[in-house]
């Protein structure tokens, strides 16, 4: 067999790729000038109008006569004249030089990009063999083989298409009573019901699942230095469950990008909206929060052109894109639509425990309500904390702003903060008509659970959780500045650090030190400050300040004033129950007389321990899992978009209004513009590029290449499709089968064309390796969702690594989990998977690399867990009662699917006898090898040996 | 599919390999071409390289140029006060206010060696070789945190994702040794922030990533052999899965095997050089206390020997990672605790090589992410006092050996060290001038990722010529 040109290659695929070969005459202008053009021309000559030169745009049709010239110019002697400049460092090949002079003298036709044009309904070519085709791609596919002389090649074997479709649809090798049952089945259609009952299998959504967490960078840690672990599994979870469903593909887009928008959302489509917060966070200390909130929106956008569009966006963040139509100015509109959320942590509560949550509550305020209490110890109680009670009066600010977020006066009177924060956070308050004569202020930071952790702060990186700093209080009456002779506070506590947070602390004029109730998270904390002369005027300005290397601002906080004589200190009492303490008694309604006691309850020393009891009840409520979401901000405090010069964060230019791309359909014009409307135009059956997007990926994804090679690119340089009919009718196809992916999937694996003979496989990905090593060893625990697990890896990987001891190995079933399970660090990905050319999700990756590298063999050869599969797959062939020729078989089988020839079956039996000669005899010893001393350990030993040789084929990790 | 080595048309792809190498795939002869490996041999730079190899001694954290290589006495003088707004501009700072004072320089300056250069008395072993490396005293960067910082000297990009230096190399140079990697990671010291990314492939393949040589357990992962076994029962397993993998190749005449075949090979000499490169006993006791490197214990000092021992074996790109320069408290105490773990080793590599002849053709990169802040750090709250917030403005480094002119200073900051006085080098100057002494034009170097023809130095990057010998 020769390596010519033609014949080699999987013959089933040059049926698909090999036509243009032999298609001369005129050069294609799109197939083959604009990738010249784009790559060599377009940086001067081409969309961005900052960077042209001479005026000249090559890529729409020039001035009649002007491309004459260019002949003369890419062929010029003068290394001053010739084009491209010999300082762009990009000749043109002489190849390529002859395409342009001959498509100019043809006449020099433009042609609009085919990928920006809707799918075309081909109808189906005319072929000469009828009989081969199984449904409509095949004629496609022989359409083009016959055209060029070829014929199809022969279907695989049975042992060979069952393991490739299990392969393919659930990630992991059949198992040898799967494989009996499918080679032996003589029943009609065996084929296409071994593709049904794999498509129904849970692990087919597992599989699926991976190739769009690499799409979305999933990851279970924040990423850069601190990478510390956050929880958005729930999503993943979401996902598996989609795939699984068959959750049509535009429904599953929507929900996703927008999930949260729906009317009367669902908590799962909430869940979903996870997809673009799947984006780093750096919890640096000293960063700009702002700063990466903008990468993270860059990101986002990037990665939503990728998924859907099939577009690299990424160059129209700093100018107009250089090959494709899109203005720098579009990429911050299309930003615009997903601009304006805040980034929750939702709890997952089912509908039980919701209620079991309420009732539980209940019970608890009701227990301690109906705690017997010594009256006359609760009078006393009331009469002394009545007597040192501060009559505080809540102030209503006529006015309030926060530098970069918002604040809401809420029903209580509290203050709620909102919108985006910093490291400097600034309220400023203006307050009217005060009582006279105040002589002290009052700081209430209260919880809130919609902040995190339950607040009261909103500090949700680098520090704690719901931490604040109060940097300092400044009250300015009529201009000046009003003195402070005293604070106090009920709690102080800084995270880090040794410096003495205090309330007096807050107005020292120095911004680095300040009032923090740090370890208070969910609880009420308050500070009072004493003015050195009882206040004159009936209006004050107020302004507090926020700075720490983290945003650290407070999320909801009550101010109140009093007239009364000091001294008056903080205390733990909240303020609410003091007001209560304050009025008469006659004056309280039951309510209040209940409250009142209820919280007399809650901290009187008496029933302590009938309190503890009833305390008890918390560990019933249900403290279900958090997952991150979006939600859309309210339309009066849409957040700005800008355009951002150069890219950068720090050069924001123009608003821009959110919208589509210009060379794309425009959004429907019943849609909203907004997320939910950018969500809806991505699948719109006019948007030219989605459906084709994804059919793609899938056909890359089965056949190791795309229809359009460059899955990721479908713009002026991406590859053009081998087979645009092909592509086109899939892409209707897919629309038409209701965007299922399961019928599409279905409709290519049950083609003629799969089912060929192949000659070349592919590697499988770093999780199909290890997967399938569980599932042939039997070591797989097959479980569907939950959390991340730590499978055993050795300690040295977390050296160096910034907080990498962090791998808390997971005990158990849980270290069998399939691989898409392996929690995932960013800053320390898996060893084994990155040495198997997993990324690190840190950006979206819409088809990995493959590499082949000796640390792929040692990981293979040497490592515990290969070992550990190696041994159970001895273990178990020591257990059969056949004659070894036969174990080998099975053994074989078990990991490769077919049976070995004479020679393989030969060598293994060789292997066999003369390292079990090497156990026997105590040259090795063979207890060590098995890890196990009882039974036969000298067979085992040798199994294990075996078994090791098989997991280190090439065949075995690849898919053929 | 991914049968080619690169994309880029430059290097060879697997087919290319067959028709160069002149195997007919059906008939191969396995044991024939094992011992040739993958025809390595061959030159891919755009011109003749200055340097065959790197190694970069990644001073993680940011060490104070104000305390090493950048003398300001100026500073000193105006201890205390605040630096005028205007000086400052709308720089933002990761912990210290805009009105933070000025700290003076905390250790004397001294000039050395024929050259003259200015050197900190906490650098006496440097000193000793100042007229073989070139300062540069005009670093400057975009980023003021550490892991954008750290990631984008390694990657020219500030958020992971990228290719770095090392991969870079790998990818346009190719192997040199056939029984250790091409790029290797050593790291000494607690915790680095940029994490994997400094050291990882990026969008390109796998095996362009660097690989971690560890200090405790196997050097190279999973390098030993499982207990129980030896090297002749890894030798026949090894014939035994060449056997397999020969019949496979036999049926599908995929290369991919061929290349399998040959990274068992290569993982079967790994095993035995991991182990010979880690062994310091042929090292003489003489070099030992030129580098004062234990021979066990791992430590900065173990890594540069280990590294000279590396490139010596074919290795082109070691990385050695020593961090705990972020003096934001205590500057003087970090420098002087930091000088004595690096100082002698970094001084000692540069002799060693030297001595051996290897300098020549031996970048040696010295420096960290960014600088440090002519003003002080005191946080009575972060109980910081005397330290230097980071400063990305201006920064010193240095370089020596392949294809630098020793002896040079370049750049200067003005009298407050805060700007740049003289000849601006930005991070991807120094890419640049790094690609280009080992032969590679940064502009040409590309690599096509979702439809963008990606470089190390993005659409920067000057050489820097004065340093170039």
């Amino acid at each position: 067999m020769s390596l010519g040109r033609v014949k080699l290659k999987r013959p089933w695929l040059i049926a698909v790729f090999v036509i243009e070969i032999s298609a001369f005459a005129t050069p294609d202008f799109q197939n083959d000038i604009r990738p010249v053009l784009a790559r060599h021309c377009f940086k001067c000559h081409g969309p961005d109008e900052k960077t042209r030169e001479a005026n000249l745009r090559l890529d729409v049709p020039p001035k009649e006569g002007l491309l004459i010239k260019l002949i003369d110019r890419i062929n010029h002697k003068n290394p001053d004249e010739i084009m491209p400049p010999t300082s762009a460092k990009k000749p043109l090949l002489e190849s390529q030089k002859q395409l342009l002079v001959e498509w100019i003298q043809a006449g020099a036709k433009y042609t609009k990009h085919w990928a920006f044009i809707p799918p075309k309904a081909y109808s189906l070519p005319k072929i000469r063999q009828p009989s081969w085709p199984s449904n409509d791609l095949d004629y496609f596919i022989l359409a083009r083989l016959e055209a060029n002389g070829q014929t199809p090649a022969p279907e695989a074997n049975r042992y060979k298409l069952i393991r490739r479709l299990s392969l393919d649809l659930i990630g992991i090798p059949p198992t040898l009573e799967e494989i009996r049952e499918f080679v032996e089945d003589s029943k009609p259609n065996a084929y296409e019901r071994l593709v049904d009952r794999l498509l129904d299998r849970p692990e087919y959504g597992e599989h699926w699942a991976l190739p769009w967490l690499d799409l979305a960078r999933y990851a279970d840690t924040n990423g850069y230095e601190k990478d510390r672990p956050r929880s958005i599994w729930p999503w993943r979870n979401w996902v598996i469950n989609a795939i699984n469903e068959d959750l049509p593909f535009n429904q599953f887009t929507i929900e996703q990008i927008a999930g949260d928008m729906l009317p009367e959302a669902t908590q799962s489509q909430r869940i979903a909206t996870g997809f673009h917060r799947n984006t780093m966070v750096n919890e640096e200390g000293g960063i700009d929060p702002l700063e990466f909130r903008f990468y993270a929106m860059v990101d986002r956008v990037n990665t939503t052109a990728t998924t859907w569009l099939g577009l690299t966006l990424g160059c129209a963040q700093c100018h107009t894109h250089k090959f494709d139509p899109v203005p720098h100015r579009s990429y911050y509109e299309m930003m615009a639509f997903l601009n304006n959320s805040t980034e929750p942590e939702l709890s997952l509560f089912t509908p039980e425990q919701k209620k079991q949550k309420k009732i539980t509550e209940n019970q608890i305020i009701n227990q301690l309500s109906h705690l017997p209490i010594d009256q006359a110890s609760y009078e006393a109680w009331l009469k002394s904390k009545k007597r040192t009670s501060v009559s505080w009066h809540t102030i209503i600010p006529t006015k309030m702003k926060a530098n970069i977020g918002w604040l809401e006066l809420l029903e209580d009177q509290s203050i709620f903060a909102r919108g985006d924060t910093s490291k400097h956070d600034t309220y400023e308050f203006e307050f009217k008509d005060l009582p006279e004569n105040i002589t002290g202020l009052r700081l209430e930071a209260l919880p809130d659970e919609r902040l995190p952790k339950g607040g009261p702060g909103r500090a949700y990186y680098e520090g704690p959780k719901g931490d604040f700093f109060l940097s300092e209080i400044a009250i300015h009456s009529d201009g000046n500045s009003l003195e402070i002779t005293s604070g106090t506070e009920n709690y102080a506590k800084q995270w880090i650090g040794s410096g003495k947070s205090s309330a007096m602390a807050a107005v020292d004029g120095d911004l680095q030190t300040g009032w923090s109730a740090s370890g208070r998270e969910g609880k009420h904390s308050q500070a009072v400050w004493q003015l050195a002369k009882p206040l004159t005027t009936s209006a004050i300005k107020l302004q507090l300040d926020f700075s720490r290397h983290y945003s650290a601002s407070l999320g909801r906080f009550r101010l109140s004033v009093t007239t009364q004589n000091p001294p008056f200190k903080a205390k733990e009492l909240p303020g609410d129950i003091e007001e209560l303490l304050t009025k008469r008694d006659e004056m309280r309604n039951q309510a209040d007389r209940n409250k009142l006691r209820l919280y007399y309850i809650k901290n009187a020393k008496e029933n302590s321990k009938a309190r503890e009891k009833i305390y008890k009840l918390y560990k019933k409520l249900p403290s279900p899992p958090t997952t991150l979401v979006m939600q859309e901000r309210p339309v009066s405090h849409l957040r700005v978009t800008h355009r951002h010069d150069r890219g950068e964060f720090l050069s924001p230019r123009e608003i821009v209004d959110p919208k589509v791309l210009p060379f794309l359909p425009p959004l429907d014009k019943d849609m909203p513009r907004n997320r939910l409307g950018f969500a809806y135009w991505l699948v719109d059956p006019k948007n030219p590029l989605t459906s084709r997007v994804v059919v793609n990926r899938l056909w890359s994804a089965l056949f190791g290449e795309g229809i359009v090679k460059t899955t990721d690119d479908f713009g002026y340089t991406g590859a053009y499709p081998t087979n645009l009919e092909l592509l086109d009718w899939l892409a209707i196809e897919f629309i038409r089968q209701g965007w299922s992916q399961k019928k599409i999937l279905r409709l290519i694996l049950t083609s003629s064309t799969y089912r060929q003979e192949s000659q070349m496989g592919f590697r499988l990905s770093a999780e199909q390796i290890r997967d399938s090593t569980l599932k042939v060893s039997n070591l797989l625990h097959q479980k569907i969702g939950g959390q991340s697990v730590f499978p055993p890896q050795n300690k040295s990987i977390g050296e160096g690594i910034y907080g990498g001891s962090s791998w808390k190995t997971s005990s158990g079933a849980d270290q069998y989990r399939r691989s898409l399970y392996t929690y995932r660090k960013r800053s320390m990905p898996y060893a084994m998977h990155g040495t198997f050319d997993a990324p690190s999700h840190e950006t979206c990756v819409a088809r990995r690399e493959t590499s082949n590298t000796p640390l792929q063999a040692l990981t293979l050869l040497n490592d515990r867990f290969f070992i550990e599969a190696s041994r159970t797959l001895g273990t178990w062939a020591t257990q059969q009662p056949d004659e070894n020729i036969i174990v080998i078989n099975a053994l074989f089988q078990r990991c490769l699917t077919r049976l070995p020839n004479a020679i393989e079956q030969q060598a293994m039996e060789s292997f066999y006898k003369k390292t079990y000669a090497r156990f026997s005899s105590g040259e090795l010893d063979a207890s060590v090898f098995a890890g196990s001393s009882k039974g036969d350990v000298k067979t085992q030993a040798t199994w294990t040996a075996l078994a090791r040789v098989l997991l280190n084929t090439h065949e075995f990790i690849t898919r053929n | 599919m991914n049968s080619s080595l690169a994309t880029d048309g430059k290097s060879i792809t697997r087919r290319h390999f067959f028709q160069e190498c002149g195997y007919g795939v059906g008939k191969i002869a396995l044991a024939g071409l094992l011992t040739n490996t993958l025809c390595r041999a061959q030159s891919r730079t755009h011109f003749a390289p200055k340097a065959k190899r790197v190694i970069h001694l990644f001073q993680a954290g940011a060490p104070s140029q104000l305390e090493l290589f950048d003398n300001k006495p100026d500073l000193k003088k105006l201890e205390g006060k605040p630096l005028p707004p205007s000086v400052i501009g709308d720089q933002r700072y990761a912990f210290i206010q805009q009105n933070a004072a000025v700290l003076g320089p905390r250790f004397t300056f001294k000039h050395h060696g024929q050259c003259g250069a200015e050197l900190s008395d906490k650098l006496p072993h440097l000193a000793k070789v100042v007229d073989e490396i070139a300062i540069i005293r005009s670093m400057h960067t975009n980023q003021f945190n550490h892991a954008p910082g750290q990631i984008f000297f390694n990657t020219g990009f500030a958020q992971p994702g990228r290719p770095c230096l090392g991969s870079w190399l790998s990818y346009g140079l190719g192997v040199e040794a056939d029984n250790l990697p091409a790029f290797v990671v050593l790291s000494t010291g607690g915790g680095i922030s940029g994490g994997s990314a400094l050291w990882s492939a990026g969008f390109m393949p796998g095996k362009h990533a660097g690989v971690r040589f560890r200090n405790s357990g196997d050097p190279i992962l999973n390098v030993s052999p499982p207990a129980g076994s030896d090297t002749k029962l890894q030798r026949d397993s090894l014939d035994l899965i060449r056997i397999l993998n020969g019949q496979r190749l036999a049926v599908e005449n995929n290369p991919d095997i061929i290349t399998r075949i040959e990274s068992y090979e290569m993982a079967f000499k790994l095993q035995a050089s991991a182990p010979e490169l880690m062994d310091l006993r042929s090292e003489s006791q003489e070099t030992l206390n030129l580098y004062g490197a234990d021979p066990i214990k791992p430590s900065f000092a173990r890594a540069c020997l280990l590294a000279r021992r590396m490139i010596e074996r074919g290795v082109r790109c070691v990385n050695i990672y020593h961090s705990g320069w972020d003096a934001h408290s205590d500057v003087a105490g970090n420098i002087t605790n930091n000088t004595r773990a690096t100082d002698q080793a970094s001084a000692a590599l540069v002799l060693d090589l030297k001595q051996r002849g290897l300098l020549d053709d031996t970048l040696v990169v010295w420096g960290g992410e960014f600088g440090r802040t002519p003003m002080v750090e005191s946080n009575p709250t972060l109980n910081r006092s005397q330290g230097r917030d980071h400063h990305p403005q201006a920064f010193s480094l240095w370089l020596a050996g392949g294809g630098i002119k020793g002896g040079t200073t370049l750049g200067s900051t003005d009298e407050l060290g805060f700007h740049i006085a003289e000849r601006p080098v930005h991070i991807h100057d120094l890419q640049a001038t790094i690609l280009h002494l080992l032969g590679l034009d940064h502009e040409r170097l590309t690599f096509r990722h979702g439809g963008r023809d990606y470089r190390l130095t993005d659409v920067h990057g000057q050489l820097v010529n004065e340093i170039v010998a």
